[in-house]
C-alpha cells in the first residue's frame, strides 16, 4: 500500500489529497478496478453482508452502549428502559439482537461456501486463517454480548460456559475465579464483559481488514476453483461486483427485517425476559442457535478416558467435552493442510462433495441436537447416542476423511480456464432458450 | 459491447440515479431513529413537574430545588428588594424586563439557578454568599452580575436568569413544570 | 448441485428457529392457539379488550403481582385521554421522598408513576404469598412461550388433582404450569368484575382481556414496529428490485 505508482485524478482536491496521502488511489485499485473472476454465483455476496452486519452491529451497539448500564442491579431495567422509554429504542435493540444472529447466519454461509470451493487451499491459507479469527473473536463477542442484558439466560450461560475453564487440570479454578472477579458470576463479570464487549468488535474490525488485505494479495477464488490466467477471465470489482453485492446485501437485509420487526423474539429465549436469580436455574439452558452444533459435542462426550480395567482416568468426561468442543474450531484452523487435494473445487470432486454434503448435514444435525434437553429422544433413540455419533462423523471428516480423499481422489477434469468455461454455460443455456440470449 | 444505443444507456443512467437516491433515503433513515434515540426518553419528558412547599423558607431567605436535573432558585424576597428590583430604569438594562413580569406574586421569586453566559450555578443563595454588586447573584465563572429580580445587571451574561413555567397550587406550594 | 448446496444451507438456520420451541414443553401441557386480535403481521390491540384486561388487572391480579415498569402514562396506550389518566392515577398512593425532614411521605400518584407494587420487596411478597413469589407481569408474555396463549390457559386450566397427585395445602393442580403444581389459587370466577360494556362476564373473557393486556404491558412498542416495518419492507423490495435491474443491465456487456 502506498507504494507504486498512483493514479490520476481529475478532481483537484481528490487529486490533492491523493498525492499526499494516497487513499483513492488505494481504493480506485482495490475496489474500483480490483481484477475479480467474472463467475462468482451468489454465494460469494456473504463477505460483503457480513462486512454489512458488522458495521450494523458495531454502530447500533454504539448506541445502545449509551443507553445501558453495566450493574447487576440496574442493567435489566436499563435494556428494558431502551425498549420502553427511549425513543426507537426498542428498533435499535431488536436490530442488534437480531443482527448477531444474521451476522452469524451471513458467516456460516461464508465459512461453508470456502470449505466447498476449496477457498482455504493454497494459496489462501493465512486468508482462510485469518477468517477463523474472525468467527473465534465473533463467537465471543456474541456470549459475552448475550450476557449484558442480566437475564436469566443471561447469568446461567454465563455461569455455565465460564465453568468450562474448570475442565484444565490443575490451573482451571483458578483461571475461572480470574474471569469472574470474584466466586460466582456477579456484578465484576458483568462489568468487564461489558468493557470487553465494546472492545472486541473493533478487534474484530482489525482482523476483517487483514482478512480483506490478504484476499487482495492472492485474489478471489471462484467456483470452478481454478486461477486467473488473464484479463479475459476477471471483471473489474466495480460496477459489476460492488453492484451485484449491493443487490445481494438488499435481499439479504428483507430477510433481517422480516425477523426484526415481525418475530422480534423467535431466535432468543423467552427466559432472557426473566431478571436474573442467582438462587434459581432454569429448566433448559441453552445457548444462542449459532453455538448449538458446539454445545451438542461439548455435551456429547459423556464418558472419561483412562487406562482400561483400572480406576485410572487421564481426561475426565468434563475435559474431554470441552476439548472436543474447542478441537472443532481448531480443526479450522489446520483444514488447509487436512485436504491438500490439488482440485480446489468441489464440482470437480464428487466424493468429496458428498462427505461435505453430509458433513453440512451432520453439522444442522448437531445443532438440532444442541437445543434439545439432554436426556430427549428421537423415534426412540436417545438424542446423546445420535449427538455422539455425529460428533464422530464431524472428527472422522476432517481428520480421516479429507486426507484419505486428498491422496485418492481421482476428482474430474478441470477447464482450462473461467473465460472458456463461461463462454461453454452460455452456449448450453442459449442452445436451450434462444430468446434468452441477447 | 453490445448496449450502444442511447435509449439503453439513459435507462441505465435513471436506473442508476434511482438506486443512489434509494441509497441515500435509506442511509438516513437508518441513522434518523439511531439520532432521534439520543433526545430526552419519554420517562424523562414525563418527569416534568416538581412541587415544592415553601413555607419554611423566612423571609430573605432562598431555597434552592432541582427541577429536569437544574437548580431552581426561590426567593422570598424582603420588601426592601422588591422595591429595589422595581425601582430600576428598564430601559437602562440589558435584557429589558419589569420585574412585575418576572414574578407571579412580588415576594416570591423562581428563576433556574443557571448563569446564561455559559451555564454555571451563581453564588448568591445563602446570606454569606458574594450576592455582587446589584445585591442579588453573582456567577463566579465569569463574573456576572444579577440583581434582586435575576436580571443580568453586569458581565457578560446576555440574558436574565430564566423564569420557569409553575404556579401556586396553594398560598404556600409551587408546583414547577 | 449447487442448488441442493443451497437447500441445505437454507435449512440451517430454518431448523434452529425451530428448534429453541421445541424443546420449551418440557412436561408442562402446550397451550393451546387462541385467536387475538393483535396475532399477524397487521395485527392491533383490540383498545375494549386492554381496557377491560387492565380492569381485571386492576381489580384481581394487582393484589399479588407488581407490573413495575408500566407507568399511568402509558394508559394512553389503551383510549384514555390526559383527564381520565390523571383520575386513575389519583387513585393510587406512591411513596415519595425524603422531604426536607428526611422523611418518606405518601402522596397520590400522578401520570408520569409507575404501577406502584403490592409489596415492598421481593421477600416480603414471597411471605406473603407462602413462599411463592408472584411474578412481575410487565414481561409476563414475553418471558414465557406463546405468552398470551400460556396466560389465557394458565388463567382457566385449573383441575382437579389426578387420584395420585398429593397436593399440599397452598397448592393447585393446573396441567398447564410447570410441574403441573401451581401457589396461585383459581384467580377468576364469572361476574367477579362488572364490565360496563356487553361483554360475558366470565372467566374465559376475563382471562382472554386480561392476556391481552398483559401482551400490551409486555410489547407497547408492537403497533408501531409492525407499521415501520412493513414501510422498510416496501422499501428494500423496492431498493432490490431496482439494483437487480442495475445489475442486469451491467451485466449484460458481459460475453
Amino acid at each position: 500500500m502506498g507504494s507504486g505508482q498512483r493514479e490520476q485524478f481529475d478532481n483537484p482536491v481528490i487529486e490533492w489529497v491523493d498525492s499526499r496521502l494516497p487513499v483513492f488511489t488505494m481504493m480506485q485499485r482495490e475496489y474500483g478496478v480490483f481484477p475479480t473472476p467474472r463467475n462468482f454465483n451468489y454465494f460469494w455476496n456473504f463477505g460483503a453482508i457480513a462486512m454489512i452486519m458488522l458495521v450494523l452491529m458495531i454502530v447500533t451497539g454504539i448506541v445502545l452502549a449509551m443507553h445501558y448500564t453495566a450493574d447487576v442491579t440496574k442493567s435489566f431495567d436499563a435494556v428494558e428502559r431502551i425498549m420502553r422509554e427511549v425513543n426507537g429504542g426498542w428498533l435499535i435493540r431488536y436490530m442488534h439482537m437480531n443482527g448477531a444472529s444474521f451476522f452469524f447466519i451471513a458467516v456460516y454461509i461464508h465459512i461453508f461456501r470456502g470449505m466447498y470451493y476449496g477457498s482455504f487451499k493454497k494459496p489462501r491459507e493465512l486468508l482462510w486463517i485469518l477468517g477463523v479469527v474472525i468467527f473465534l473473536l465473533m463467537m465471543a463477542t456474541a456470549f459475552i454480548g448475550y450476557v449484558l442484558p442480566w437475564g436469566q439466560m443471561s447469568l446461567w450461560g454465563a455461569t455455565v460456559i465460564t465453568n468450562l475453564f474448570s475442565a484444565i487440570p490443575l490451573v482451571g479454578d483458578s483461571i475461572v475465579t480470574l474471569l469472574w472477579g470474584g466466586f460466582s458470576v456477579d456484578n465484576p463479570t458483568l462489568t468487564r464483559f461489558f468493557a470487553l464487549h465494546y472492545l472486541l468488535p473493533f478487534v474484530i474490525f482489525a482482523v476483517v481488514f487483514l482478512h480483506v488485505w490478504a484476499l487482495h494479495v492472492t485474489g478471489s477464488n471462484n467456483p470452478l476453483g481454478i486461477d486467473t490466467k488473464g484479463p479475459q477471465d476477471t471483471l473489474p470489482f466495480h460496477p459489476y461486483y460492488t453492484m451485484k453485492d449491493t443487490f445481494g446485501v438488499l435481499v439479504f437485509l428483507l430477510f433481517f427485517v422480516l425477523v426484526t420487526f415481525y418475530a422480534p423474539n423467535m431466535l432468543g429465549h423467552p427466559d432472557n425476559y426473566i431478571p436474573a436469580d442467582p438462587l434459581v436455574t432454569p429448566a433448559h439452558i441453552v445457548p444462542e442457535w449459532y453455538f448449538l452444533p458446539f454445545y451438542a459435542i461439548l455435551r456429547a462426550i459423556t464418558f472419561d478416558i483412562g487406562v482400561p480395567f483400572t480406576e485410572i482416568v487421564i481426561i475426565s468426561a468434563k475435559l474431554g467435552g470441552v476439548i472436543a468442543m474447542f478441537g472443532a474450531i481448531a480443526l479450522w484452523f489446520v483444514l488447509p493442510w487436512l485436504d491438500t487435494h490439488p482440485i480446489r473445487s468441489a464440482r470437480f470432486r464428487p466424493l468429496f462433495r458428498t462427505f461435505f454434503l453430509i458433513l453440512v448435514a451432520d453439522f444442522i444435525f448437531l445443532g438440532y441436537i444442541g437445543s434439545q434437553s439432554a436426556d430427549a429422544t428421537l423415534f426412540g433413540i436417545p438424542l446423546s447416542y445420535m449427538g455422539l455419533a455425529a460428533t464422530a462423523y464431524y472428527f472422522i471428516f476432517f481428520i480421516a476423511i479429507l486426507p484419505w480423499l486428498s491422496r485418492n481422489e481421482k476428482g474430474r477434469d478441470l477447464p482450462t480456464s473461467i473465460h472458456e468455461a463461461v463462454l461453454e454455460q452460455k452456449k448450453s443455456k442459449s442452445e436451450m432458450s434462444p430468446e434468452a440470449a441477447e | 459491447m453490445s448496449t450502444d444505443n442511447a435509449d439503453d444507456n439513459s435507462r441505465r443512467d435513471f436506473l442508476q440515479m434511482t438506486g443512489a437516491a434509494f441509497g441515500a433515503v435509506g442511509a438516513v433513515s437508518f441513522a434518523a431513529p439511531l439520532i432521534n434515540s439520543l433526545n430526552p426518553a419519554k420517562d424523562t419528558l414525563a418527569l416534568a413537574t416538581t412541587e415544592v412547599d415553601v413555607s419554611s423558607i423566612p423571609v430573605g431567605e432562598a431555597k434552592t430545588v432541582m427541577w429536569r436535573g437544574k437548580p431552581v432558585f426561590i426567593k422570598h424576597r424582603t420588601p426592601e428588594e422588591i422595591e429595589e428590583a422595581r425601582s430600576v430604569e428598564i430601559s437602562a438594562l440589558p435584557d429589558k424586563q419589569a420585574d412585575e413580569e418576572r414574578v407571579q406574586k412580588p415576594e416570591w421569586l423562581v428563576v433556574i439557578g443557571i448563569c446564561t453566559h455559559l451555564g454555571c450555578v451563581p453564588t448568591g443563595q445563602k446570606q454569606s454568599d458574594a450576592h455582587g454588586d446589584y445585591d442579588g447573584w453573582f456567577c463566579p465563572c465569569h463574573g456576572s452580575h444579577y440583581d434582586t429580580s435575576a436580571r443580568i445587571r453586569k458581565g457578560p451574561a446576555p440574558k436574565n436568569l430564566q423564569v420557569p413555567p409553575y404556579e401556586f397550587i396553594s398560598d404556600t406550594v409551587i408546583k414547577i413544570g | 448441485m449447487t442448488k441442493r448446496l443451497i437447500l441445505s444451507l437454507a435449512v440451517l438456520p430454518l431448523l434452529m428457529m425451530i428448534a429453541p420451541s421445541a424443546q420449551a414443553a418440557g412436561d408442562q401441557k402446550a397451550a393451546p392457539h387462541q385467536h387475538w386480535h393483535f396475532k399477524g403481521p397487521f395485527g392491533t390491540y383490540d383498545r375494549d379488550a386492554l381496557q377491560r384486561g387492565y380492569l381485571v388487572y386492576r381489580q384481581v391480579c394487582a393484589a399479588c403481582h407488581s407490573m413495575k415498569r408500566v407507568a399511568f402514562r402509558n394508559l394512553e396506550d389503551l383510549g384514555y385521554n390526559e383527564a381520565q389518566i390523571k383520575a386513575i392515577a389519583s387513585e393510587y398512593t406512591v411513596t415519595d421522598g425524603p422531604d426536607e425532614e428526611g422523611e418518606m411521605f405518601d402522596r397520590p400518584a400522578r401520570p408520569s408513576d409507575y404501577f406502584p407494587s403490592p409489596f415492598p420487596n421481593k421477600n416480603a411478597a414471597k411471605y406473603a404469598n407462602g413462599g411463592a413469589y408472584p411474578p412481575d407481569l410487565s414481561l409476563i408474555t414475553k418471558a414465557r412461550h406463546h405468552g398470551a396463549d400460556y396466560v389465557y390457559a394458565l388463567l382457566t386450566g385449573y383441575k382437579e388433582p389426578p387420584a395420585d397427585k398429593k397436593l399440599l395445602d397452598g397448592q393447585y393442580y393446573n396441567p398447564y404450569m410447570a410441574g403441573h403444581v401451581i401457589a396461585m389459587a383459581p384467580p377468576l370466577s364469572d361476574g367477579m368484575v362488572a364490565y360496563s360494556d356487553e361483554s360475558p362476564m366470565t372467566t374465559e373473557q376475563y382471562a382472554r382481556d386480561v392476556a391481552e393486556f398483559l401482551t400490551w404491558a409486555a410489547e407497547p412498542e408492537m403497533e408501531s414496529r409492525k407499521k415501520i416495518g412493513l414501510q422498510v419492507l416496501l422499501f428494500l423490495a423496492v431498493f432490490a428490485a431496482i439494483m437487480y435491474g442495475i445489475k442486469k443491465k451491467i451485466w449484460a456487456d458481459v460475453h
